[in-house]
């Protein structure tokens, strides 16, 4: 009890003082830094000085505005291949998001149902669920990845499809440990009581007091798949190759990493960035969705 | 015969399956509750009364405790072998409960206004303004303070004599016929239980609900019930009418209940302190239960279970009442002589 007396004490201010409060603890610089993200990921076409994909060996190897031998035509230089940094920094953004919010949605969701499922019916389901979470969860997610890619081939489906299962088995792991602890509850007890069915009780008791749970681990996760999704780029199992990936673009530069940095600087920069941005996001979000402090 | 009470329970057993034995919770257990009625079960914890409650709504919590056999008898329904969706049907309709902690028994992410509301929208047709309606009446009649801005409140916003006023509120919406109250008063302080107890009375008053209380406080059913049963590792040990079982106990482990609870204005040294534990309920002994802690017992009570004897309207289940031997009010010296 004495941890809610801050809480509590904490319960006075007019309307306008709660708003003024709210917005304070809203992380500015990491929302800001996502919306430029998702705004240059949606109108990139409008944004993106040239095309991503378009070659023009006569400007290869520009450095960046800033420095000796830059030019404002090409704000963060340009690759090997005279293709602009900046625009494919702005497209590679799709990718990113794309292959984090189709795993997360796909991955996510299957993996909360059997979480739900899991940690709530009896002793044999779950164990047959727990094991298969187990199975996914000891395999090396690069290892697959590779494999699964190179049989079914190169796509953006493909690596959608190959780590939306490891991201499930996360989510099961996670929601059914919550479950357990929900359901032992009276109140799932009372509403057992009032005559509510299984379904009723899962999804309208126990799944909106594990959400706080889903979005942390949704935020830490899309970091982890946006890193993922980076690697298998960078590995060259991503998205296929002409395709603006950030991870395709670290790659790309890596030959030249002592000398012309940023190739690979910008979009190792715009990695860390939305993976950090994310996080940052995901706690204030858990904050702000504890019921308990609706009345701060 | 005298017309069906709301509900008859015949023999009930609810086992325990463990890996090292059974556990015999609820082993033979028979009542009854009229319309109308506030009946008692009372008995330390472990004595089997929440069980009894559970197994009457069928919901023991563990998968390992089954209703090995009796009848549970309600409403023209035998409730230990209906359907579990036609149970669904009746919890929560017919019959409601009210739980022993106010504070874990709301859900911290529903508000208030929905959860009394629960009830409702699974079992009536009702439409939702209708519902809202007979949501602030059950409210303001658990005495909830000006319930309409309260609706859209989370529990951790309500006191805790204000949480178990409503968990009671969700009991009642839909009027049920019978409401089960598992120790609803012992996590609140004493004022706010002789509020809460009020309340339930004139609410029992005015809808004509059963009540079976459950609780292991003797005080609480000398203000609220009609009848009580005593209940002892597992069995009803004594049975019948408040009154005559406050005034003349006669199973002992009734008189000794009664001489643990303070009695206000009554000058006395110490608390009667029942010696030893409840026995081990995976190997009761074939005689009394109650025979290694009783100051009455005598050498057939190791070797026989005392069958009923017939006192009043109620029983009593011990062969030192049945020889006409009553636990007398001086337990204490005797449990003294019982130290050695």
């Amino acid at each position: 009890m004495i941890a809610h007396w801050p809480t509590a004490l904490r319960t006075g201010g007019t309307r306008a003082r709660r708003g003024a409060r709210l917005l304070r603890e809203t992380p500015m610089i990491p929302l800001a830094i996502i919306g430029v993200i998702v705004l240059g990921a949606i109108f990139a076409p409008f944004l993106a000085p040239y095309d991503p994909v378009k070659i023009d060996l006569t400007h290869a190897l520009k450095p960046p505005f800033f420095q000796e031998g830059g030019s404002t035509a090409h704000l963060l230089g340009t690759d090997k291949l005279g293709r602009d940094v900046l625009s494919r920094l702005i497209y590679g953004g799709r990718i990113s998001l794309v292959v984090a919010g189709a795993v997360i949605v796909v991955g996510g969701g299957i993996g909360t149902f059997l979480g739900l499922i899991s940690g709530y019916s009896a002793r044999r389901l779950d164990a047959v669920i727990q094991r298969g979470v187990e199975a996914v969860l000891s395999l090396p997610t690069i290892m697959v990845a590779l494999v699964f890619v190179y049989v079914v081939g190169q796509s953006l489906l493909s690596v959608i499809l190959v780590l939306s299962p490891f991201i499930a088995a996360r989510f099961t792991r996670m929601v059914r440990g919550d479950v357990l602890r929900i359901r032992e509850h009276n109140y799932v007890a009372l509403a057992r009581v009032a005559g509510a069915s299984d379904a009723r009780i899962i999804f309208r008791h126990i799944l909106p007091n594990v959400a706080s749970t889903i979005i942390v681990i949704a935020t830490l996760e899309i970091g982890a798949i946006i890193l993922v999704e980076a690697s298998l780029s960078f590995l060259g199992v991503g998205v296929p190759a002409p395709t603006p990936a950030w991870g395709l673009m670290i790659a790309d530069g890596r030959e030249y990493l002592s000398t012309k940095y940023w190739m690979s600087l910008f979009p190792g920069l715009a990695i860390m960035a939305t993976v950090l941005s994310i996080n940052w996001i995901g706690d204030w979000l858990r904050d702000i969705l504890d019921p308990k402090r609706q009345f701060v | 015969m005298a017309e069906e009470p709301l509900l008859r329970v015949e023999d009930l057993r609810t086992y325990i399956q463990l890996r090292d034995g059974v556990v015999k919770a609820v082993d033979g257990v028979s009542f009854t509750v009229g319309t109308g009625e506030s009946v008692g079960l009372v008995g330390e914890s472990g004595s089997g009364k929440t069980m009894t409650c559970l197994s009457i709504m069928r919901l023991m919590p563990v998968p390992s405790a089954r209703i090995v056999g009796g009848d549970v008898w309600f409403e023209g329904r035998n409730l230990a072998t209906e359907s579990e969706s036609s149970m669904q049907h009746i919890r929560g309709r017919r019959m409601a409960m009210v739980m022993q902690d106010p504070l874990a028994a709301l859900d911290p992410v529903l508000s208030v206004g929905d959860q009394v509301d629960e009830p409702l929208r699974y079992h009536t047709p009702m439409p939702k303004s209708a519902r809202r309606n007979r949501v602030l009446e059950v409210l303001k009649a658990v005495r909830i303070p000006k319930p309409e801005e309260r609706l859209g409140n989370y529990p951790h916003q309500f006191s805790g004599g204000m949480r178990q006023r409503i968990v009671a509120a969700m009991g009642l919406t839909t009027s049920p016929a019978l409401v089960i109250a598992d120790e609803p008063t012992t996590a609140l302080d004493v004022t706010i239980q002789a509020q809460f107890l009020t309340l339930l009375r004139d609410l029992q008053q005015q809808t004509g609900m059963s009540l079976l209380w459950v609780t292991h406080d003797l005080g609480v059913v000398a203000q609220i019930c009609q009848r009580v049963n005593v209940m002892y590792a597992g069995r009803i040990v004594e049975s019948g009418d408040v009154r005559r079982i406050l005034r003349q106990p006669l199973h002992p482990y009734t008189a000794a209940l009664m001489e643990s609870v303070p009695v206000f204005g009554q000058k006395r040294k110490r608390l009667y302190q029942i010696p030893g534990h409840p026995p081990d309920l995976t190997k009761l002994p074939p005689g009394c239960p109650y025979y290694e802690r009783c100051p009455l017992r005598m050498d057939i009570c190791k070797s026989e279970y005392p069958p009923a004897t017939p006192v009043g309207d109620g029983f009593v289940h011990c062969w030192a009442a049945a020889a006409g031997k009553a636990p007398t009010t001086t337990m204490a010296a005797a449990t003294a002589s019982m130290a050695s």
